[in-house]
């Protein structure tokens, strides 16, 4: 599950399977040159399916599929039958005949029936779908542009996912690991057998939480709740995208998700409980420059480095200036505070958390932005006149 | 060009048509004449084609393999944007409309179109959009970011590039209504005596369907991307939730022009089609009537399945269950449509030349993406599929090899009759294999690509996806070079071609092969009468 390698050896147990990809990989070898051979992977299918609706989904398409290849042969059979044989130059002469009732009755009756019998399993699959009633647990997931946030309702605590791929991978100036964009910091945790209502929502634009192997994708709609579920059958690693377009990182917001046995899931949780405790930052603590600079840099290259870089240069192809000697970054410590936390479009600041060319990063905790801040004030060659800000400064620019 | 518009001495149409007419540029500016402004807009569409190819082609080069190579990702996206604007707005459409300046005059017996006028106006304001969207490129911010689609919040974040191309689709809506009223106008008024609705083509009857289409939705795309508009600018919540408006209207408005608008870009290829299908198979189109009312259907149910697009968006289970069942029955229009053709060879007397070939291939790989698009009809499934390269997969089989290849078969069936002048067959054929093949190996990989869950619209891809995607590339570059070698088909043709007789199709029945080769400047001065 976890990654290609055991995939193929899965694939080289089962032997139809086994066939089906050889023939697939052998089809295009031709047209290939060796190297994309070399690493083939020549994925063809629906991943190995991790939830019985996943399983419910994949055998539907495939009678459904199988249906259609029958009559897709005996359509075209037809066709190749009178291609050789009804040709003027084998001398056939065309009978001039054009329409036949009865035939064009059953060939109208037959395909509606054939569809009655593909839409009868269809519509159970979609009830079944639909019942997100008796969850064991409810997660909260919101999009953002462009990493996932993951609420545990019941538990009080909550978390941020972001890819963890690095940008020389991306940029082809480090060798891409296994799992390439599939990768992120903080993956969504969830028990094996558990039925895992899924509340579903935004927070900027569109996004679509998707999960291939649990045969769940949700768009996510900034305003709205929507819900679906899924039941993990198999301890693993899933790994799925976002699946609409949500803007430049659109490609760079995977889901990963792990499934844990019951009793590791118990002692995940409460580990995350007890770091959530030891880790709840107090605003009013007064940070100094080194712990402000470690932690400032984690922030800016989770949220920020995907707009201004991660060495703080910026890209004017999108209007993200430079922040190396950028006069807000080296100005006022208050006006960073309010860009930061409102947004701004060319240079004027937006109210109420509104966001605008700049996004608003009201939902940062006040240490977050209070790091991030005092890291761009002092990094790059910046050395701000008012070099640090703590977070109880970012606290009281919130109101 | 000018040969297509030399009158041929002799017959009927005496008097000097070009005696007051302006020449050179000015001609084509200020042409009121059917034959010249489906030239325009052949060329218009062609020129769009090879437009949108090139973006089509930046975006396979980017995906050749993991890893941002070539395009930023804002510009990536600003490519898929454009060259899904580009090629059904600028190409297929208009391209659709050519064939009907032409044929529509020539196959009921009128002289030209209704509203000569408004059919040059109808024309002219496709290049200033074509221009916006292209110049929009080039704007701060750039073009579009939000795919074809324009779904906000998205597009509502874009810069002023998403108000060009506000602008630029608002002006091709206007373009395509006029267009549209005038074809009706014609097929209604201007049919020759004898000429019953239920005796025209099949091509007219398709593109009098497709412009009732075009007629119901386009205002309906007006009003959404105003609505757009209005609240990028004027402070409207429409589609904003904080705002008490919803996200989701947008999409529900913009699937209500957008579904119809893929039957408006398939009818009249299936048009061109069951006039290629008979004259090669040397027999009358089986079931006349079973074909008028399949489109009549497929039109019908085309305003009753838009939230098919929407699987994923968290509909009621009986919304779900309705949208599907209606998209399962287009299954059945749709099977009558090739029954019929399949039956029109049936017993035929078949001979493969070029038109006939494209209409095979046609026949072949529209019925594939038929197929996955019952597939994807089926909501469970969809929900594996949505935003996937498997999407990607089937509508280029329908619009690429339907609609295109349909065109293909069309261009080389009628350029006789345009241009006067024969197409070499051994090129054509050359055009027909190449094409037939490098878009399979273009397109069929991606329903691999779906299936494994590679996401659509997105610059850069895991590595699992590395293959299949190399394959497409090779093949995407290897079908846009093709289409060079039908530009020199089409060119020496017309240039150096052997002059073609009034009939070059034995198997041809429509009132267009009655006339000259090149067809006479207007087209039925005296309207034939039909038995």
């Amino acid at each position: 599950m976890v990654g290609n390698q055991e995939r193929s050896t899965r694939a080289l147990r089962a032997p139809s399977k086994y066939s089906a990809r050889w023939l697939a990989a052998a089809l295009c070898a031709g047209l290939l040159a060796a190297p994309g051979v070399a690493t083939a992977a020549w994925e063809w299918n629906f991943q190995p399916a991790a939830t019985p609706i996943a399983q419910q989904i994949t055998h539907l398409h495939e009678l459904i599929f199988w249906i259609c290849v029958v009559i897709f042969v005996g359509v075209f059979g037809t066709m190749f039958y009178t291609l050789i044989k009804h040709r003027k130059s084998v001398g056939h002469q065309a009978v001039q005949f054009h329409e036949n009732t009865t035939v064009e009755i059953v060939w109208t009756v037959i395909p509606f029936l054939i569809l009655l019998f593909m839409a009868w399993p269809a519509t159970k699959v979609v009830l079944a779908m639909h019942d997100t009633s008796a969850p064991d647990m409810t997660i909260k997931v919101t999009g953002y542009q462009w990493k996932w946030g993951y609420d545990y309702v019941q538990e009080g605590f909550g978390y941020y996912s972001t890819l963890s791929t690095s940008f020389d991978q991306i940029q082809n100036r480090a060798p891409k690991d296994e799992h390439y964009l599939l990768e992120v910091d903080n993956p969504l945790v969830v028990p094996v057998d558990a039925k895992v209502r899924v509340l579903v929502t935004a927070a900027d634009v569109i996004h679509s939480w998707w999960v291939p192997a649990f045969g769940v994708k949700q768009d996510a709609i900034p305003g709205f709740v929507r819900d679906t579920w899924f039941k993990a059958d198999k301890v693993g690693i899933y790994r799925g995208q976002c699946a609409e377009l949500c803007g430049k990182e659109h490609g760079f917001m995977p889901v990963v998700v792990e499934v844990k046995s019951k009793e590791d899931y118990a002692k995940w949780l409460a580990e995350q409980k007890k770091k959530v405790a030891a880790a709840a930052d107090d605003p009013n603590k007064v940070w100094d420059l080194k712990d402000l600079l470690a932690r400032g840099r984690q922030v800016f290259d989770g949220n920020c480095a995907a707009c201004h870089q991660p060495n703080g240069t910026g890209n004017a192809a999108i209007g993200a200036p430079p922040l190396v000697g950028d006069k807000v970054v080296l100005g006022p410590r208050q006006h960073q505070i309010d860009v930061v936390l409102n947004g701004q479009t060319n240079g004027v600041v937006a109210t109420g958390g509104a966001g605008g060319k700049m996004p608003s990063w009201k939902q940062l905790s006040d240490v977050e932005i209070a790091s991030v801040i005092s890291y761009t004030r002092n990094t790059w060659g910046n050395k701000a006149a008012e070099d640090i800000v703590q977070p109880s400064e970012v606290k009281a620019g919130r109101k | 060009m000018s040969s297509i518009t030399q009158p041929v001495g002799g017959h009927g149409h005496g008097h000097d048509e070009h005696a007051h007419h302006p020449t050179g540029i000015m001609r084509w500016v200020t042409t009121t004449n059917h034959k010249d402004i489906g030239t325009l807009y052949l060329w218009f569409s062609f020129t769009m084609f090879i437009v949108g190819g090139i973006m089509a082609l930046t975006i396979r080069a980017e995906l050749f393999e993991p890893g941002m190579q070539i395009l930023a990702p804002e510009r990536f996206n600003q490519m898929t944007t454009l060259h899904g604007l580009i090629m059904i707005f600028g190409a297929l459409m208009p391209g659709a409309v050519g064939f009907a300046n032409w044929m529509i005059p020539m196959q009921i017996g009128a002289p030209d179109m209704a509203f000569a006028r408004m059919n040059n106006w109808s024309f002219w304001l496709l290049p200033p959009a074509a221009i916006l969207l292209v110049l929009s490129l080039f704007v701060p911010g750039g073009a579009a970011e939000t795919g074809w689609t324009l779904y906000p919040p998205l597009s509502i974040q874009s810069g002023m590039g998403m108000d060009l191309t506000i602008f630029a689709i608002h002006i091709m809506g206007a373009s395509s209504i006029m267009g549209s009223i005038n074809i009706i106008t014609t097929i209604l008024n201007l049919r020759a005596p004898g000429m019953t609705l239920m005796k025209m083509p099949v091509f007219c009857w398709a593109w009098l369907i497709t412009a009732y289409l075009l007629i119901a939705v386009m205002p309906v795309l007006a009003g959404a991307v105003t609505m757009l508009l209005t609240d990028r600018h004027f402070g409207t919540s429409f589609f904003n939730a904080a705002g008490g408006g919803d996200p989701v209207l947008f999409q529900h408005v913009f699937w209500f022009f957008g579904h119809p608008e893929v039957y408006i870009i398939i009818l009249p290829a299936f048009g061109i089609i069951s006039e290629v299908i008979p004259a090669f198979s040397r027999k009358p189109v089986f079931g006349y009537a079973s074909m008028v009312y399949a489109l009549s259907a497929i039109a019908i149910l085309s305003f009753l399945v838009w939230a098919h697009h929407m699987f994923t968006t968290g509909l009621p289970a009986a919304g779900i269950l309705f949208y599907m069942y209606a998209t399962m029955l287009i299954a059945v229009p749709t099977g009558v449509k090739v029954f019929n053709w399949l039956a029109t060879m049936w017993k035929g007397s078949i001979s493969l030349e070029a038109p006939m070939m494209f209409a095979l291939g046609f026949l072949f790989l529209f019925t594939t993406g038929g197929f996955t698009g019952l597939i994807l009809a089926i909501q469970p499934v969809d929900v594996q599929f949505q935003d996937t390269y498997y999407v990607v997969a089937h509508f280029h089989y329908v619009m690429v090899a339907g609609t295109l290849f349909a065109f293909f078969a069309g261009i080389y069936y009628w350029l006789p009759k345009w241009s006067g002048k024969m197409y070499n067959e051994t090129v054509a054929q050359w055009h027909f294999w190449l094409s037939f093949i490098f878009f399979n190996v273009t397109f069929f990989p991606m329903h691999f690509l779906g299936l494994a869950g590679m996401p659509r619209r997105v610059p850069d891809y895991a590595q699992q996806f590395t293959d299949w995607n190399q394959v497409a590339t090779i093949g995407a570059f290897g079908f846009g070079l093709s289409q060079l070698v039908f530009l020199y088909a089409v060119v020496s043709a017309i240039r150096s071609g052997k002059p073609a007789p009034a009939k070059p199709w034995d198997g041809a029945t429509s009132l267009e092969w009655t006339l000259p080769s090149p067809a006479p400047y207007h087209s039925f001065e005296t309207p034939p009468v039909v038995k």
